[in-house]
């Protein structure tokens, strides 16, 4: 009743609509069995992600420790599921995700206790060791969380189906977590635009004054990561049914780390930020990760130089780009982008040349001794000789001259189009 | 609108994965870490394999006429991850797959695979295992779908425990491991063998600590020296076992330790002279055993690739088991390869290695070992470059590290 | 008698490692307000900057020139790049250190490969120094502690006695002031930053060869170091030295007690089912995860930690 009728209009009907027609059409386009897996992994994330958004990005929450909600979220869905045995059909399992969230929730509201009464450093140190704290605990109880090997079940219950699905097959899998995204991405929207939303916000923004027009900003941060950890622990039990398997990994710092790169990236000022960090960084850990063993290398440069140049992460870049464009002036910055395209790849593929010389020299197969011919870039090279690596250098100069002269002239246009962009608001 | 670049994205990914070769080939994939924290044992692994396929398949003809080929996947070491790294692999056509670091990752392939089975018959998976050692794999959760080449955390400690029934010096021991799954494992099998086999030495202490999270082991080293023992049992390994070594030289503590992996993968550097006749290990193979011809394959090894020190034996096993497999068999099946699996005798450089049809789980002969100076004689070669190597105290027969089995297998 | 001096020895050795790390991270902290996550990757680079100097030409020069190395490497960092995440506020900073371990792990795999390094004691320290009931003490943790001490003595004498410990004092709290007076206030900040991971360098200097020098050696100890911190109290030198002590005493007595939750629960009269799992825990199998225990308890009950001037 709080939510305003403004929430439903036709356009944004419309694009819910069209999105979730989009991701259930998606397996159409992507027929290989990896893919369809990739996705399904994608929308587990994205629901995550958009969890911890609801700490960093709406209230200012830092948290370390996210994925002890996301982990018992998990491993509570498991066990459910194992102590259904044959009892349970596909409609149970299907709605099994709903047990996750509610140990989410609790998590949340124990967890959350502990952590909320201070923000800022305070309550990101206290998460970081509450997190360290639990996944520490998490190997000493082996009959909870299944000890190194986890615990594993099997989503497939019963022999009838429920309107002909048994969630046996991946697609089937894939359309349940793209309906558990999507219920739950609404859910978290809506809850943006209802006052808990707009006083997390003003928790967010000034502490001091919301809480001098009268609100407890210490509920209003436990309120929020309760139900951040709930949509968290939903997101767990989609994985734990999608993988069968449920290991302390999940609960692990690693993934605190893992959510928080992706929500920062997609970008945490907006809604849909998170959305195309988990998309994005997803794709980025496993199929970069499948070309090449630097990735991680890639993955911690890249982040660097999103947090030097784009604070906003992609979703700001984006939002930029509408405002130009709503203002009539993208024309303007169009040629621009076009020709700072070309420098930019040019050192881009000169920096990737030098990254894989060096790892193929230092990391890579083992051939050390320089002589013998290796296969860089789909390339073979004499790694003992100057000529691959004076090349990469050379590109990779020419790509830096390139930019920052080409870059120079566009900063500029860059610069005037904005102050006509904000010229024209004020 | 993502696609087009995602689709590239992805056949890129298949292309240089696959590596374009057109020549018919028997493919392999090799799921472990490749990046991270753990991926210099991946690729000490995979460089194994990849050496073992060349020399001991590919250089004799073959299998069938066809090359047999390891390509990497990198599941970063997550139980996860494997599973995606699993259907990447079967997307590109791969019918077998190998795995073996982190009991996690190995439960996450034997599940995968046994439902992937069960839900496409007609596109089996085999998963070879060279080193997750969990006793469960070939026992509650053996699997028709699984070969274990290592021997598991139980058959370790049963040869481990029949050297001890024979060593009278121990008569205090202590038992010190890392709190999970294989340390709890370590510690209970410790205690019921030398319960059956020697009543008389006392386990004077027992205690687990987090993996990986002790950075100065003097307390527990002092806590070991105030309990007088002799002998110290311990699952430990990577940085948790060579700290415990090193504070043990710190403090003057003169037992010996019992380890599982002290043999590789970095430890001896990291250990140094403080192991020196203080660390005994049980494997498969090392060094300065005696051979036709792995002597000469690791050292060749060693050289082709400087700062990976060749320590898998099994790997070598493993490949020319499934090469025999599969020309025995004169198909690439899975169900056919792994039918000429079971119940095979292989002779290999240290004995023969037999792979039991009940559980999958292959018995070899093991080594007890310790580590002392290399002096060019009985300690022949060095570890890692350290000036020490492993000595011989004791050799295993296949036998004597048998024990039965619990498996009850759902053939196809 | 023989349990409580050995555990005291080696709670104070480790104490006072603990307490090299940490010093560093404190002193930007205090000066700069900015946790730096990639200080244990600091810790990291002065072991094995060391390690290869050693190779070349012995521990020595390599304990002078490592920590100034690795200084200098900070005080590029902070001239490059936490300057500029600076303008984008304290989370901005914090995720840049963030992914600059990241990094640093990555670099460090890359050139000194995946595996452990020899580097090793210098023979000149390598030996007993005394033995205590039948435990030798080995030279060169003497030689850690002293160097530990020396670090806070030399530390407080130049915030207090030097005129440039004077204006770093002043610029942290007045910083406009300070730069009216004609002070370079980015380039004192740049100095700190890179004062303070030298010191984390001199830790691993020191560290790198008493524990392993390995890649992972920095996310071993990194979460740690911030437990010390937190305890200490976000931004005292004093705190954090007697936070270093405490939990290094805390973790090494708490080693040696064989009794388990029950037993303490049932000191105060609070009896747990028998054989759950919780029961069973013994406090030595909790030991290295009280630190953990006890910063979430500090936290709650005295956010400002032990000797804290203020709360974050």
């Amino acid at each position: 009743m709080l939510v305003s009728s403004r929430l439903v209009t036709r356009s944004r009907l419309l694009l819910w609509g069209g999105c979730l027609a989009l991701a259930l059409a998606l397996p159409l386009i992507f027929r290989s069995s990896f893919l369809i897996s990739l996705l399904c992994q994608m929308g587990i994330m994205v629901v995550f992600s958009l969890s911890y958004n609801m700490l960093l990005g709406q209230t200012g929450l830092l948290s370390f420790g996210h994925a002890v909600y996301y982990g018992l979220g998990a491993f509570a869905t498991m066990h459910t599921l194992n102590a259904l045995g044959k009892d349970g059909g596909p409609l149970v399992v299907a709605l099994l995700p709903a047990v996750g969230a509610c140990a989410g929730l609790a998590g949340g509201v124990v967890l959350g206790y502990v952590t909320t009464r201070k923000a800022g450093t305070t309550f990101a140190m206290i998460t970081l060791g509450i997190g360290e704290l639990v996944a520490a605990c998490s190997l000493m109880f082996p009959g909870v969380f299944g000890g190194e090997g986890g615990v594993s079940g099997n989503r497939v219950i019963g022999k009838e189906s429920f309107l002909g699905f048994n969630w046996g097959p991946q697609v089937e899998m894939y359309g349940l977590i793209v309906m558990w995204a999507f219920v739950c991405t609404v859910a978290m929207f809506a809850l943006t635009q209802t006052p808990l939303g707009r006083m997390a916000n003003a928790v967010r923004d000034n502490p001091e004054r919301a809480e001098f027009v009268g609100y407890d900003t210490e509920r209003v941060r436990l309120l929020m990561v309760i139900l951040s950890g709930m949509f968290a622990g939903a997101a767990g039990g989609l994985t734990a049914l999608n993988y069968e398997i449920v290991t302390a990994e999940t609960l692990n710092a690693h993934t605190s780390g893992v959510v928080l790169l992706m929500t920062f990236v997609g970008g945490i000022g907006f809604f849909y930020g998170p959305i195309i960090g988990a998309i994005l960084i997803t794709v980025m850990q496993i199929v970069v990760g499948g070309m090449t063993h630097a990735w991680l290398l890639y993955f911690g440069l890249f982040f660097l130089f999103m947090v030097l140049k784009a604070p906003g992460g992609i979703a700001s870049l984006i939002a930029v780009q509408r405002n130009l464009w709503n203002a009539g002036l993208f024309g303007r910055m169009l040629p621009h982008y076009l020709a700072m395209m070309l420098p930019v790849l040019i050192l881009l593929a000169g920096l990737v040349g030098v990254v894989e010389l060096s790892y193929a020299l230092l990391a890579g197969d083992g051939v050390g001794a320089g002589d013998t011919a290796t296969r860089v870039l789909g390339m073979q090279l004499k790694l003992g000789t100057p000529a691959p690596w004076v090349t990469a250098l050379a590109v990779t100069g020419a790509g830096m001259i390139l930019t920052r002269w080409i870059g120079g002239r566009a900063g500029t246009a860059w610069n005037s189009t904005l102050a006509t962009l904000h010229g024209d608001k004020a | 609108m993502k696609s087009p670049l995602f689709n590239r994205l992805a056949l890129a990914a298949s292309v240089m994965l696959v590596g374009g070769s057109a020549c018919a080939q028997v493919k392999i994939a090799y799921i472990d870490p490749l990046s991270g924290p753990f991926a210099n044992v991946g690729e000490a692994g995979l460089k194994g394999f990849k050496e073992a396929a060349e020399i001991l398949v590919n250089q004799k003809g073959g299998i069938m006429g066809q090359k047999l080929e390891f390509t990497g996947f990198d599941n970063k070491g997550s139980p996860q991850e494997t599973q995606l790294q699993l259907k990447a692999a079967i997307d590109q056509g791969f019918r077998f797959v190998t795995l073996g670091n982190g009991s996690g990752a190995a439960h996450s392939l034997i599940d995968a695979v046994n439902k992937w089975n069960a839900r496409n018959p007609d596109k089996t998976v085999l998963f070879f295992n060279y080193a997750a050692v969990d006793p469960t794999l070939t026992n509650e959760k053996c699997s028709f779908w699984h070969f274990r080449f290592d021997a598991n955390t139980e058959m370790k400690m049963e040869a481990i425990s029949n050297f001890m029934e024979k060593d009278k010096t121990i008569k205090k021991l202590f038992i010190i491991g890392q709190d999970y799954a294989h340390g709890h494992q370590v510690a209970k099998y410790t205690k019921e063998m030398l319960a059956a086999k020697r009543k008389d030495i006392k386990i004077v202490g027992e205690d687990l600590h987090p993996i990986g999270r002790v950075k100065d082991f003097a307390p527990y080293i002092a806590k070991i020296k105030a309990s007088g023992a002799d002998t110290v049992m311990t699952g430990n390994w990577g940085n948790d076992l060579s700290l415990l070594i090193k504070a043990a030289k710190d403090a003057g503590l003169k037992a010996r330790f019992f380890t599982y992996y002290a043999g590789g993968l970095g430890t001896p550097q990291a250990m140094g002279a403080a192991g020196e006749n203080q660390v005994i290990q049980l494997t498969e193979w090392h060094m300065n055993v005696p051979t036709k011809n792995t002597e000469k394959f690791a050292l060749d090894f060693n050289k082709k690739y400087p700062g990976v020190w060749f320590y898998y034996l099994r790997v070598n096993n493993m490949v020319q088991m499934v090469a025999q497999a599969m020309n025995t068999a004169k198909s690439t099946d899975p169900k056919a390869v792994a039918l000429a699996l079971e119940d095979m005798r292989m002779p290999v450089d240290t004995g023969e290695v037999w792979m039991r049809k009940s559980d999958h789980q292959a018995m070899q002969p093991l080594y007890i070992s310790i580590f002392s100076k290399a002096d060019g004689k009985t300690v022949k070669h060095d570890s890692e470059g350290t000036g020490y190597g492993w000595k011989t105290l004791a050799t295993i027969s296949q036998r004597d590290s048998q024990l039965p089995t619990s498996c009850i297998m759902e053939r196809p | 008698m023989e349990f409580v001096v050995i555990s005291l020895l080696n709670g104070i050795t480790y104490g006072l490692l603990l307490f090299m790390l940490s010093s560093g991270l404190t002193l930007i902290f205090s000066m700069m307000g900015i946790l730096n996550f990639a200080h244990a990757s600091f810790y990291m680079l002065g072991a094995y900057f060391a390690y290869q100097i050693s190779t070349w030409v012995g521990f020595w020069p390599g304990l002078l020139v490592a920590p100034l190395l690795v200084g200098a490497v900070g005080a590029l960092v902070e001239r490059y790049g936490l300057r500029r995440a600076h303008r984008f506020g304290h989370v901005a900073e914090l995720l840049f250190t963030f992914g600059l371990a990241f990094v640093v792990e990555e670099v460090v795999h890359l050139v000194w490969g995946k595996v452990a390094v020899d580097y090793r004691i210098p023979v000149e320290l390598d030996g007993t120094l005394f033995t205590l009931f039948d435990t030798s003490f080995p030279i060169y943790k003497g030689f850690m502690m002293l160097i530990s001490v020396g670090m806070l003595v030399a530390l407080y004498a130049l915030l207090t006695r030097t005129r440039i410990g004077l204006i770093i004092q002043a610029a942290l709290t007045k910083p406009d002031m300070v730069e009216a007076l004609g002070h370079n206030v980015p380039r004192i900040f740049m100095l700190v930053f890179g004062g303070g991971t030298a010191l984390a360098g001199l830790a691993g200097v020191i560290g790198g060869n008493a524990f392993v020098t390995e890649p992972g050696m920095a996310a071993a100890v990194g979460s740690i170091v911030f437990v010390i911190v937190v305890v200490g109290g976000l931004g005292s030198l004093g705190g954090a030295f007697v936070a270093s002590l405490l939990i290094g005493c805390i973790q090494t007595f708490s080693v040696g007690l064989s009794i388990s939750i029950t037993d303490v629960f049932a000191l105060v009269g609070i009896a747990l089912p028998a054989g759950s799992q919780v029961a069973r825990l013994t406090i030595t199998q909790m030991a290295p995860v009280l630190p953990y225990l006890f910063m979430v308890a500090i936290l709650i009950f005295r956010p400002r930690g032990l000797m804290g001037a203020r709360e974050s």
